[in-house]
């Protein structure tokens, strides 16, 4: 026991070493001002505005692609030149590791406790003590219920798919979500990196593309809406787009399983204007504000009082939003892969350049 | 004056110590941009190659040839061959539908000369994310085509024609048709009609002339629009994710998914490297060919 707790203080030690975030001099609360970066399009384009007049910090935003990018940023740059960065939750972990994010205090913050309880127990970060949840959901089949005969409900309807299905499918291209639907069909996690059960990930892969049309990460749901799909794998939010504009569109989650994705806000710990920070990502947990991404975007947020103010014949037409969250927690939460991450890229390649 | 004297005379100009200074001023912001925008990055890229790759991104300062070991990998050869293959297809299709348009924009009346090369250069005016995306409308399984087709009866089926290597040629050739035809037009322009008569007078048929004297004469611009067509396609990655669907890859893709998907900056960088090492063959070789042919006809 004793040798346990040495161990235990010799880590905080180091997590305190590398931490660091404290360490570095805040400007004064009056001086303070936020720099973020975010996907463009997933938070008001007036939130800055709307923020600066409630809590009088100003904020620019930036805007990335994707997860990679902003990771890669903020690696380079020692997370200089941001304060609140938006990345899902497994590339927060990720972040964390690198000893780039700073702790969240939970008195700044006090918005947290608009949260759903399952929501501060999530397995990349448990407790939130470096990263507040953004957004959640799923990822699942979108299809056509009047050009398919039989409703979908195994991965493998995608991945060996019916005659008139054939040729009619697409799937995401985004490594994590371009083998899950491989992995939950053979029955392995989606943060597998076991290199025998890859394998047959791959093997499987290879072989759905010659049914595929094509790998779409961006506009599937426009091909179901013409037809020119009928069976695509989609986020559940995106699915909701192709409701929009043909009710006979419907989301199912396979029977298999599925995993389940978070975006998440961060601190940087180099930032030196935390307190504006904080307050940043105390406003958008704000009810109505967070509010905002359900009615907009049609994602779901694990704010609870954000949910209750939705019109509930949202999710009547929107299935997905409907969702409890113990539902959203049957998915497995999408881990960092650590050192396993080339193997991912590198059988990426394979399928990619393969059959 | 032959070609070879014209040559020789501007050798001579260049060469004249009055002009050192006029070198310097002309030259010298242009080579500056170039040592700053292109040397820089190409040394750090290299430098990058024989680093290790570090676990969420950047490099490591541990010297190591892991990354150009990642090169045994069989998987990078089919890749790469497959792109020379496409971007050799499309720059054949270019040449084809090019050589004969810039023969007939160089015999048009000037006005007319004009109003064809602005028409050449048009497309380059809008996007190239938007003119590509023209192409998924057009193609796709219940696009223009296809109902055209189908509503005359011709076809039952759409006809698959998105999401093939035939799509990436064919957005290939598009985007890249006008830096065949510029180059082309440029060297048949030049060509003095003195040439083909003296050749008829001499006895050669219409095919002889074309043969012996036009087609090397041209050779120059066959060669720069060749070059200037296969180069971006070989490097070029949306058009294989558009059009292709994503379900063939290039090395453009595969040298920016090292970067901005697997996060490793060494591996990238050696990718990026060899299609430079590609490109410098290529280069080298045209300027063979075009030395040869200045000996042989100048």
């Amino acid at each position: 026991m004793r040798r346990a707790s040495g161990l235990v203080a010799c880590l905080g030690l180091l997590v305190a070493a590398c931490g660091g975030g404290d360490a570095v001099e805040q400007n004064p609360v009056d001086e303070q001002s936020i720099v973020i970066s975010n996907w463009e399009g997933y938070m008001p384009e007036d939130l800055p505005d709307t923020f600066a007049a409630a809590t009088g910090f100003d904020a620019t935003v930036s805007f990335h692609a994707t997860n990679e990018e902003i990771v890669g940023k903020l690696v380079a740059a020692g997370g200089e030149g941001f304060d609140v960065a938006f990345v899902s939750g497994q590339f927060a972990q990720a972040l964390n590791e690198q000893g780039l994010l700073a702790e969240i205090d939970p008195d700044k913050v006090p918005n947290l406790k608009n949260l759903y309880p399952e929501a501060t127990e999530l397995g990349y970060d448990p407790g939130n003590t470096f990263s507040v949840p953004y957004a959640w959901g799923t990822t699942g089949l979108c299809y056509r219920s009047d050009l398919l005969s039989e409703a979908p409900d195994s991965w493998m309807d995608l991945l060996r798919p019916s005659d008139e299905a054939a040729g009619k499918v697409t799937m995401l291209a985004t490594e994590r979500w371009l083998m899950l639907p491989a992995q939950k069909a053979l029955g392995f996690s989606v943060n597998t990196t076991d290199e025998g059960e890859m394998t047959q990930v791959k093997d499987l892969l290879i072989e759905a593309k010659q049914n595929l049309l094509a790998y779409d990460d961006t506009t599937f749901y426009s091909k179901l809406v013409s037809g020119e799909a009928v069976l695509v794998e989609a986020w559940d939010g995106w699915c909701n787009y192709g409701i929009l504009e043909d009710p006979n569109i419907k989301y199912v989650i396979p029977s298999e399983g599925t995993d389940l994705w978070v975006d998440t806000m961060v601190i940087l710990g180099s930032s030196a204007n935390k307190d504006a920070a904080h307050a940043f990502l105390n406003y958008v947990l704000d009810e109505d504000n967070h509010a905002w991404v359900v009615e907009n975007i049609l994602y779901k947020v694990p704010n609870q009082a954000a949910m209750d103010k939705v019109d509930p014949s949202l999710a009547e037409t929107f299935p997905n939003l409907g969702m409890t969250p113990a539902e959203v927690l049957g998915g497995e939460a999408l881990l960092d892969l650590g050192e396993a991450q080339p193997m991912y890229t590198d059988i990426a390649t394979e399928v990619a350049a393969g059959g | 004056m032959s070609l070879a004297g014209r040559l020789e005379g501007e050798e001579a100009k260049a060469s004249s110590p009055s002009s050192r200074l006029g070198k310097t001023v002309t030259l010298g912001p242009g080579l500056a941009y170039l040592a700053v925008m292109l040397g820089a990055p190409l040394a750090l890229i290299v430098g990058y190659s024989f680093l290790t790759r570090g676990s969420f991104g950047g490099v490591v300062m541990e010297p190591t040839l892991d990354a150009w070991g990642k090169l045994a990998n069989p998987i990078f050869f089919d890749v790469v061959a497959g792109s020379i293959k496409i971007a050799s297809i499309a720059t054949v299709l270019a040449l084809a539908i090019g050589y004969p348009a810039a023969w007939v924009i160089a015999g048009l009346p000037a006005k007319w000369k004009t109003v064809a090369l602005v028409a050449v250069v048009l497309p380059f005016w809008s996007n190239f994310l938007i003119r590509t995306y023209a192409w998924i409308v057009l193609l796709n399984n219940e696009g223009l085509i296809n109902r055209v087709l189908r509503g005359w009866g011709l076809i039952d089926e759409p006809l698959g024609m998105l999401y093939t290597e035939g799509a990436i040629v064919v957005g290939l050739v598009y985007i890249y048709l006008p830096l065949m035809i510029l180059p082309l037009y440029s060297s048949i322009e030049r060509l003095d009609p003195a040439l083909r008569e003296a050749a008829f007078d001499l006895g050669a048929s219409p095919r002889r002339t074309f043969r012996r004297v036009l087609l090397p004469l041209t050779l120059p611009g066959i060669m720069a629009g060749s070059i200037f067509v296969f180069v971006p396609s070989l490097g070029n990655f949306v058009v294989p994710e558009l059009l292709g669907g994503g379900q063939e890859i290039m090395i453009g893709n595969l040298v920016r998914d090292q970067f901005f998907k697997a996060r490793d900056l060494p591996f990238g960088s050696v990718l990026a490297l060899c299609v430079i090492a590609l490109m410098l063959v290529l280069l080298f070789i045209q300027a063979t060919v075009l030395r040869r042919t200045r000996e042989t006809h100048g």
